[in-house]
C-alpha cells in the first residue's frame, strides 16, 4: 500500500494547497473591498471615467463602453481589424428584448 | 474499502510500468487545464472589478453623432438637459487622446471643472489651477517624473505647453488612470485649441437609477443627433468584453480545448496492445469485467483529478500571485502603456465545477470505454492478439 499513500498524500497536499488558495481569494478579495474597492469608486464617479486603462492602442479599444459598434470599420468598410485589442474584445450585442412587427392589414378587414 | 485501495494499489502500480508516458499525459493535461483556468480566472476578475467600480460612473454619458462619427457637442445643450425632470448635475466636459511622439504612448487627457475634493486615490494633490496637472503611474513611468516636475506636451497649434504635476495616481488604480492626465478644463481647452461652447460630451447626473433610460429617451427625442450611453449600456459594455465569446477566450480557450480533445480522442481509439494483454491476463486468472472497469476508473481518476488539482492550483498562482504574465502579451496587444496587472482574486466556482465537468469526464469516459470493450471479449482471443 506504500504507492496509495504515497498518492493520497499528493491528492492531500493539492487539496491544502487549493484550501489555502481559496483563503487567500477570500481575503484578498476582501481587502480590496475594503480599502480599494470605495476609493476607486469615489474616483471613478467624482472622474466620470467609463472604462478601464487597459488597450490604450486605439479610440474604440481604450474606450469600449463609448465606442460606436462600427468604429473598426471606419477608415474603410468592412476593413480589416486593425489592433490586436480589437480582436480580443467581444462584440457587444444591442440590448433589444423585444421586437414589433408591422404588417399590412388584409384587404377587407376591419378597421 | 479495501477492496477499493487494492484497486487502487494495483491501477498505481500499473501506471508506474508506464512512468514517462503517465507523466507525460499529466504534464500534459495540466497545462491544459491551467492554461484554461488562467483565462477563465483573468476574465472573471477583470469583468468583476470593472462592473463593481464602475457601479458609481456616470449615469448617462451625451455624445453627439455627426456622419455616423462621434463629434464634438454643444455645451449649450447641457441647459436643455439639466430642466428634464428627475435630472441633478449635468457636466459638459472636454476630454481627448495624445500620441506622444517620444515615447510613442497614447494618453487620455481629461480636463476637470472644479476643484475636486481630495481623492484618497491620489498622491500629492488634484489638479485646482491653469498649468497643473495629475498623472497617473504608466505616464509618470514612462516620462520618468515625479510630483513637483513640470510635464512638456505639444498642443494642437504645435507648440510645447508646460504644466507641473502636483499629483500622482497611486498604484492601487492603475486599472483606471494609468493613461490618465488631468488638466483643468480650461487649460485643456485651450491645449485641444477646442472652439468655444463646445465640449467632447455631456455628463448626466439622474436622481433615480430607474429612471435612467426614460432620461435618456427624452434626450434623444429632444437632441436626435445624440447618442446618451447609460451607466447599464457601459457595464454591459464589460460583461461581455469578458464573456466567453470574447475573441481572447474563443482563440485561447478553443485552441486548449482542442488540444484536450486530441489527448482525451487518442486514449478513446485504443489502448495499447500490452494494455489489451494485462486485461486479458487479469481477465484469465478470475477479475470479473466490473474490477476491470473499476481498475480502468481508477487509472482515469489518478491521472484526470491530479492533473486538475495541479491545473487549478497552477492557473491560480499563475494569474492571482505572478500577475498572469504569460497572458498579458496576448491582451497587451500593441498598448504600449499597460498597467502592471494586480488582479484581485475573484474565483467563480461554477467556472470552476464547469471546467472540471469538461475535463474529467471526457478522459474518465475515453479510458473506461476502450477497456470495457476489451474487457467483455474472451481473455484468450486478447491474449493471443486477437
Amino acid at each position: 500500500m506504500i504507492r496509495t499513500r504515497f498518492f493520497l498524500s499528493c491528492i492531500a497536499f493539492l487539496l491544502i494547497t487549493l484550501a489555502l488558495l481559496s483563503l487567500h481569494s477570500r481575503y484578498g478579495k476582501q481587502a480590496w473591498i475594503a480599502q480599494e474597492l470605495t476609493a476607486n469608486r469615489k474616483l471613478v464617479a467624482n472622474l466620470a471615467l467609463t472604462d478601464l486603462a487597459l488597450w490604450t492602442e486605439a479610440r474604440y479599444t481604450r474606450h469600449p463602453a463609448l465606442a460606436d459598434f462600427f468604429a473598426p470599420f471606419q477608415d474603410a468598410p468592412a476593413s480589416f481589424e486593425h489592433f490586436p485589442a480589437g480582436s480580443i474584445i467581444a462584440p457587444r450585442l444591442p440590448g433589444v428584448s423585444t421586437t414589433l412587427r408591422v404588417r399590412k392589414p388584409p384587404v377587407g378587414a376591419p378597421k | 474499502m479495501t477492496r477499493f485501495l487494492k484497486i487502487l494499489e494495483y491501477a498505481l502500480s500499473s501506471l508506474a510500468r508506464r512512468k514517462f508516458k503517465n507523466f507525460s499525459i499529466i504534464a500534459i493535461y495540466s497545462f491544459t487545464i491551467a492554461s484554461l483556468a488562467s483565462i477563465l480566472l483573468l476574465t472573471h476578475s477583470l469583468k468583476e472589478i470593472a462592473v463593481n467600480v464602475l457601479a458609481d460612473g456616470p449615469d448617462i454619458v451625451v455624445q453627439r453623432l455627426t456622419g455616423g462619427r462621434h463629434d464634438m457637442i454643444p455645451a449649450s445643450n447641457a441647459q436643455a438637459i439639466e430642466k428634464l425632470i428627475g435630472v441633478g448635475r449635468v457636466t459638459p466636459r472636454i476630454w481627448g487622446y495624445y500620441y506622444d511622439g517620444l515615447y510613442q504612448t497614447n494618453y487620455t487627457i481629461l480636463g476637470v471643472h472644479e476643484k475636486l475634493p481630495p481623492l484618497e486615490m491620489v498622491k500629492g494633490r488634484m489638479v485646482a489651477r491653469d498649468g497643473e496637472c495629475t498623472v497617473g503611474q504608466g505616464v509618470a513611468t514612462t516620462q520618468n517624473a515625479e510630483i513637483g516636475n513640470e510635464l512638456l506636451l505639444i498642443n494642437s497649434k504645435g507648440i510645447g505647453h508646460t504644466c507641473e504635476i502636483t499629483g500622482m495616481f497611486k498604484a492601487q488604480s492603475n486599472l483606471w488612470t494609468n493613461d490618465l492626465i488631468l488638466f483643468s478644463q480650461d487649460d485643456l481647452q485651450r491645449f485641444f485649441a477646442t472652439p468655444d461652447g463646445l465640449a467632447t460630451d455631456i455628463i448626466v447626473e439622474v436622481y433615480n437609477p430607474k429612471e435612467i433610460p426614460v432620461v435618456a429617451q427624452k434626450i434623444k427625442q429632444l437632441f436626435p443627433d445624440t447618442r446618451p450611453v447609460t451607466l447599464n449600456e457601459i457595464l454591459h459594455t464589460y460583461q461581455s468584453v469578458f464573456n466567453w465569446r470574447s475573441g481572447m477566450m474563443l482563440t485561447i480557450f478553443a485552441s486548449s480545448l482542442i488540444a484536450f480533445s486530441i489527448l482525451a480522442w487518442d486514449k478513446a481509439t485504443g489502448i495499447s496492445g500490452e494494455e489489451k494483454q494485462e486485461i486479458g491476463i487479469l481477465k484469465a486468472i478470475g477479475w470479473d469485467t466490473s474490477d476491470i472497469l473499476a481498475l480502468k476508473f481508477s487509472e482515469g481518476s489518478v491521472i484526470s483529478v491530479t492533473s486538475f488539482l495541479l491545473g487549478i492550483s497552477l492557473a491560480y498562482i499563475h494569474v492571482f500571485l505572478l500577475g498572469a504574465p504569460l497572458l498579458v502579451p496576448v491582451l497587451k496587444g500593441w498598448s504600449v502603456l499597460f498597467p502592471r496587472l494586480q488582479l484581485v482574486p475573484y474565483v467563480d466556482m461554477y467556472q470552476i465545477f464547469t471546467l472540471g465537468f469538461l475535463t474529467i469526464i471526457p478522459y474518465m469516459a475515453s479510458t473506461v470505454l476502450p477497456s470495457w470493450k476489451s474487457a467483455i471479449t474472451d481473455p484468450e482471443s486478447i491474449m493471443r492478439g486477437g
